[in-house]
């Protein structure tokens, strides 16, 4: 694939992005200097040391956060020069944000913390309530959606958290260390369904420390003090099972 | 108006979660509107009772008393209406219709009466024929005081219809004789019935004539009496009032500058003092809740300030689902509202409560009668509140930065 080619498709680009934080004289380079394209169905793998700027990165991608300096162009459109309101159309549609601590609104069952994406989509609750139903039938938790996160295990909440970043249909799904709180047993399951997702054609990026986590995706981005210090293509060991 | 209905249903969520604490939170609105329609409900009551009793006075009546200074009752000078004032006013002042007088009992006591062996106590009073026309009340049967009978001093009197269950006279009392102070009183006739008034009967009265009073009172040169007027033409009554002021001044030898030892007032009048006594209190219990409402919406903004620190992740969380500021803010606004309303409701029916129970517990209590103007200002005013204590705590769940709500621990 050609360089231009793939920045054409890039349903992410990021040019010389910076993130910096002041703080008092001292300046925090969290990100120093990013480019980066990320296309469509890539299975991406983000690894580096702690602070090395993953979460920072995470955050950009996800909306949450807007670079000091650089663009980030999502979809074609620059985040930088996006108002507020717009911000949170792109969260609320574009994006599928999951989290290492789950994230879940407490006082809220497995069903309403699913369906309260879709609210802001100004959806009927009927509709609202069959989605969200699917969704979290696709997570194997549909015999659950009355449950309170406190009334289920961390790989039960992380797949709620999983089945409400997708029921709004996401471009793009954000993960930043799902599995950082989970065994590895949980962990397998929960990675066994990022790849079906994968599958099925979702763009995926996740943050990992975990080398045999990395080495599921297609693609490893390796940060080192706000940059990037490797970039890596390689196959996915699943698929290439399936080849054989 | 999606989002709206939404939040009214997520802040109501919210309310039932936090239950105790929301009753809690809205306790200082439940109070303000409680007191507000108990008295509300109480006072609307009586005014409307207190109306109807005035009704019977027609506008053109005009009551003339003595009037005695404060000062002046200290040195033990009491002004004086007599006989001769009344007899003045008849003879010499046009446009008159009727005229009565009415001669209370001069120590302010009340009668004794007696009946066979039952004895009780009643307010005895004279007056002239023209008291029924005046007062537009007039016997339920029987027949009415005639000139003659205050001419020739008959002992014969009309009761209102408390005397008969007091006296357990017969139900057909015309005719039986019954002892008022010293002196045997034939009955001729009984009054309308008039009802109560504060709980106090209005038809535990005997009435006979003047003259039979005036004698019954002995020393008849003393005798403080009331005159009460008809005026044929409403038109001319200030023209009237005046020249019986002018009268009486004259008469009572007032020099310029001196006040009037007497007082002349309007059916009017006397419902309008009235009136105005109800909307002093009105104002003042008006004022005091407007009080406590802003009392109680600080607490309310305080639990929500408290609330938006508490949820800081909740809102974070939200944010990156793709809450907007304004999607924040309204549910953090809709959320202090329904507070507001939730407290306002149940203050209303508390005090309702409150009104009825009083009206129940106080014998004779016009019942409790909560118009519509003031279920709609409780709240209207309940949402104000709500709507002026939230928006500060809402404006401050909106601001939040997603990512520092997010990590905020
Ligand atoms: N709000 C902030 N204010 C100041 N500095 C910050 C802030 N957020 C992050 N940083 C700094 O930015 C750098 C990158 O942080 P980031 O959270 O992206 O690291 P990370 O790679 O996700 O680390 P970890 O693996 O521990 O999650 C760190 O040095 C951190 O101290
Ligand atoms: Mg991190």
């Amino acid at each position: 694939m050609s360089e231009t080619k793939e920045a054409a498709s890039a349903v992410i680009r990021f040019r010389d992005v910076a993130r910096r934080y002041v703080m008092g004289d001292q300046v925090v380079n969290a990100l120093d200097g990013v480019g980066l394209d990320i296309a469509r169905n890539e299975y991406v793998a983000i690894v580096g040391a702690s602070g090395s700027g993953k979460s920072t990165m995470m955050n950009i991608i996800g909306c949450l956060d807007r670079p000091t300096e650089g663009s980030y162009v999502l979809d074609g459109e620059d985040v930088g020069h996006m108002s507020e309101l717009k911000l949170a159309r792109v969260r609320n549609r574009e994006i599928g944000f999951v989290f290492q601590s789950f994230n879940l609104l407490p006082r809220a069952d497995a069903l309403k913390n699913v369906m309260q994406p879709l609210v802001y989509r100004g959806m009927r609750l009927s509709e609202r309530r069959a989605l969200a139903e699917r969704a979290l039938q696709r997570v194997g938790l549909g015999d659950r959606i009355d449950h309170l996160p406190n009334q289920l295990s961390g790989g039960q909440r992380q797949r709620v958290a999983i089945a409400r970043a997708l029921v709004g249909q996401p471009a793009i799904l954000l993960a930043d260390e799902p599995t950082g709180n989970l065994d590895s047993r949980t962990t397998q399951e929960i990675m066994e369904l990022f790849d079906e997702l994968h599958d099925e054609g979702q763009t995926i990026i996740m943050v990992t420390h975990e080398p045999d986590i990395a080495a599921h995706c297609e693609r490893v981005i390796r940060l080192e003090d706000g940059r990037v210090a490797e970039d890596q293509r390689q196959h996915k060991r699943r698929a290439l099972e399936n080849q054989h | 108006m999606f989002m709206l209905w939404e939040s009214v249903r997520s802040a109501l969520a919210s309310i039932r979660a936090h239950g105790f604490r929301s009753i809690l939170t809205s306790l200082g609105i439940i109070i303000g509107v409680m007191s507000v329609i108990a008295v509300v409900s109480i006072v609307q009551g009586l005014s409307a009772t207190v109306n109807a009793q005035f009704e019977g006075l027609g506008s053109n009546t005009l009551t003339v008393r003595s009037y005695t200074p404060f000062k002046k009752a200290l040195q033990g000078q009491y002004a004086r209406l007599s006989n001769e004032d009344m007899e003045l006013i008849r003879r010499r002042i046009d446009g008159i219709s009727h005229i009565t007088p009415i001669l209370y009992s001069q120590s302010g006591a009340q009668g004794r009466i007696a009946y066979r062996s039952q004895e009780s106590f009643s307010q005895v009073f004279g007056v002239g024929p023209d008291w029924m026309e005046v007062n537009s009340s007039f016997p339920e049967t029987g027949r009415a005081l005639a000139r003659e009978d205050d001419q020739r001093r008959r002992l014969v009197c009309l009761i209102g219809t408390e005397v008969i269950k007091n006296l357990e006279l017969p139900d057909e009392p015309i005719g039986e004789y019954f002892r008022v102070n010293n002196d045997w009183c034939r009955i001729i006739g009984v009054m309308e019935q008039r009802g109560e008034l504060f709980g106090f009967s209005q038809d535990d009265y005997v009435m006979m004539p003047y003259g039979t009073a005036r004698r019954m009172q002995g020393s008849s040169r003393d005798l403080d009496i009331q005159v009460q007027l008809l005026v044929e033409d409403m038109e001319r009554q200030d023209e009237v009032i005046a020249r019986i002021r002018r009268l009486l001044r004259q008469e009572h030898g007032l020099k310029a500058g001196d006040a009037d030892d007497f007082r002349i007032q309007t059916s009017e009048q006397l419902t309008e003092s009235f009136n105005a006594i109800i909307s002093t209190i009105t104002a003042a219990v008006v004022g005091i809740v407007g009080v406590s409402l802003v009392v109680g919406g600080i607490g309310i903004m305080n639990i929500m300030l408290v609330s938006v620190t508490e949820r800081t992740r909740e809102i974070g969380i939200l944010k990156a689902l793709g809450a907007t500021r304004r999607d924040i803010l309204l549910q953090f606004l809709i959320e202090a509202v329904m507070l507001c309303l939730v407290g306002g409701l149940i203050g209303i029916a508390l005090g309702y409560a409150v009104g009825a129970l009083a009206a129940t517990l106080l014998p004779g209590f016009p019942p409790a009668y909560v118009p519509g103007w003031a279920i709609l200002l409780s709240f209207g005013f309940s949402a104000g509140v709500g709507v002026i204590f939230g928006i500060i705590p809402a404006a401050k769940a909106s601001q939040l930065d997603p990512i520092d709500a997010l990590r905020y621990e």
